[in-house]
């Protein structure tokens, strides 16, 4: 193997076997970033050997008993041996012989647990958004410091750096790798679930001027959702949240038009939605509805989804249903842009009208009444309803509001047209 | 990215011979892998061609051939529909298909067309013009929901 391809087969493998090498190496060192260099010891190894003996027919196996077998030799180098052995073993009387198996067996059993129980640490509440994302990405996702660099445009000293800090922040929470049970764990996993849609959302719609979509970041956290859907498979909200991905993913093929104009959802050609996810998002969906009444925020937001992906055309799609969600879901997490964005669907639904007493009765609550979008649904409203001077009006108040020069432009632009 | 993975048809597929229980149980846990993996999109095997039928296209005019076919190394016996990360990837994994019933088997791997990013096609200017049609309709603007 040439030099280029064994550094190929290092990123590969690494891609691979990296999240449940270092999760199981985490448990027994009880140190992030120790883990990491035995797994990626274990690599090299691997890499080493490979070439001339062949690939092993489980290379995760092999990774996992050559990274356990450093991890063994640094202990008894350290002379820490004892004390990890009583961490491990609960305070049990160390004896010499059986601390290696005793460690060995810490780390044979269940590997989904550990696996889970990594997610967990990397999202952990200790660290900032940022630093759950990077870090996120780097343990489960198996991405470089540089891909991550360059998936959130910016520089890759930058995205190490907050890598080493977060690692500290951890080894000086003293984290326990360990998936809690009850209410915390709950807390856990909505902080996990909030990063994967964080860096799906990234991808879907990214919040920097300089990119339109970035795929690969939603299919990065596509696949990290379904891995945590197969860990924690009773878990409404991590089935509800792939589906919302899936769902929403699906329409990823159509929304930039040939010329690189956006394309809104209603003008979307429906027979390039990718049916594959749909039906994924679908399937996904019917478990997490199964599993818990009522139903989640993520779960509310992918049946919204599921209601756009169902219907053929624009005009079949069952608005009233989609109202009905919205209002579950404004009653499951109340909030004046969804309250919003209710008012749009009941609007649909039942009439410009009703969309204009609901978006009123927000205004008139004062959450939204500095954010131009909320009069730019009220302008379009009211046009519907042939007010063409309130609906002017509101448009140049929307514009007013506006935070940038072009969307002002456009608004007033609309406004222009009602004169 | 998205890759169809090819298992090449053998005298035993066409035929109709079924894996022993051994590759079975060791083909589910194959699968299960890449389930776990959040890889599996889909993934089925078919019946040999006997059981198959061609539509062959000539100008205007079709006409129908039914299975089963010769070239029995240019048929297909299963498919995976993986998503993956790079080509490598893909591979790395499709080494690990097992085959302990001794075959010889070809497998092939082709990159399915995806949506591509469109990063480049999206100017500053583009994404303003869309950032204020965003204005019409709160989520539906947004194409989200």
């Amino acid at each position: 193997m040439g030099t280029a391809d064994t550094l190929r087969a290092v990123e590969t493998v690494w891609r691979i076997e990296s999240a449940r090498l270092i999760a199981g190496l985490a448990r027994l060192t009880r140190d992030l970033s120790l883990a990491e260099e035995l797994a990626q010891e274990a690599l090299e190894a691997a890499l080493r050997q490979w070439p001339s003996d062949g690939v092993p027919r489980n290379p995760g196996a092999w990774l996992m008993a050559a990274g356990k077998r450093r991890a063994i030799d640094g202990f008894r180098r350290s002379r820490i041996i004892d004390e990890k052995h009583r961490a491990l073993a609960g305070e049990a009387d160390p004896v010499d012989a059986s601390v290696e198996d005793g460690i060995v067996e810490a780390i044979d059993d269940d590997i989904g647990d550990e696996l889970l129980a990594l997610i967990f640490t990397a999202c952990h509440p200790v660290l900032s958004t940022e630093a759950r994302v990077a870090l996120t990405l780097k343990l489960i996702g198996g991405l470089s410091t540089g891909e991550i660099a360059s998936a959130f445009l910016t520089s890759e000293p930058t995205i190490a750096q907050r890598i080493v800090r977060a690692k500290r922040t951890l080894a000086g929470a003293d984290v326990r790798y360990e998936v809690r049970r009850g209410a915390e764990r709950d807390a856990r996993l909505s902080s996990v679930l909030e990063v994967l849609y964080l860096i799906f959302s990234e991808g879907y719609a990214p919040a920097t001027e300089d990119a339109w979509t970035r795929p690969a970041l939603c299919e990065e956290a596509m696949r990290l959702a379904r891995i945590l859907a197969g860990l924690a498979p009773n878990d409404a909200e991590v089935h509800g949240l792939l589906a919302l991905m899936e769902l929403q993913a699906s329409r990823l093929p159509t929304r930039i038009g040939r010329d690189g104009s956006p394309v809104l959802l209603l003008d979307q050609d429906r027979a390039r939605w990718d049916r594959v996810l749909i039906q994924h998002g679908l399937k996904a969906l019917a478990v997490a509805e199964r599993l818990r009444s009522p139903a989640g925020p993520y779960t509310l937001q992918a049946s919204i989804a599921a209601c756009h992906a169902r219907a053929l055309t624009p005009e079949a799609t069952e608005w009233e249903e989609i109202a009905a969600r919205y209002d579950d879901l404004y009653r499951a997490m109340p909030s004046p842009v969804i309250d919003l964005n209710r008012a749009v669907a009941k609007a649909m639904a039942f009439g410009p009208a009703v969309g204009l007493a609901l978006v009123d009765g927000i205004l008139a609550d004062g959450a939204l009444d500095g954010y131009h979008l909320a009069y730019s649904v009220r302008a379009d409203f009211l046009s519907k309803l042939g007010r063409a001077g309130e609906a002017r009006d509101s448009w140049l108040k929307g514009a007013a509001l506006a935070r940038s020069d072009r969307e002002r432009t456009l608004m007033e632009e609309r406004a222009a047209t009602l004169a | 990215m998205r890759v169809m993975v090819i298992m090449k048809a053998s005298a035993e597929t066409e035929a109709g011979v079924m894996p022993s229980e051994r590759l079975l149980t060791e083909m589910t846990a194959f699968n299960e892998e890449l389930v776990k993996a959040g890889l599996l999109l889909a993934g089925e095997g078919l019946h040999p061609s006997s059981k198959g039928a061609r539509v062959k296209f000539e100008g205007t005019k079709t006409s129908v051939l039914n299975g089963p076919f010769a070239e029995t190394k240019e048929l297909i016996a299963g498919f995976w529909l993986l998503q993956v990360k790079s080509m490598d990837e893909a591979i790395e994994w499709i080494r690990r298909v097992p085959n302990t019933d001794g075959a010889h088997h070809e497998i092939e791997i082709r990159r399915v067309f995806d949506a591509e990013d469109f990063g480049e096609a999206l100017t500053p200017e583009l994404r303003e013009r869309e950032e204020a049609m965003r204005a019409q309709g709160g989520d539906y603007g947004q194409e989200r929901g």
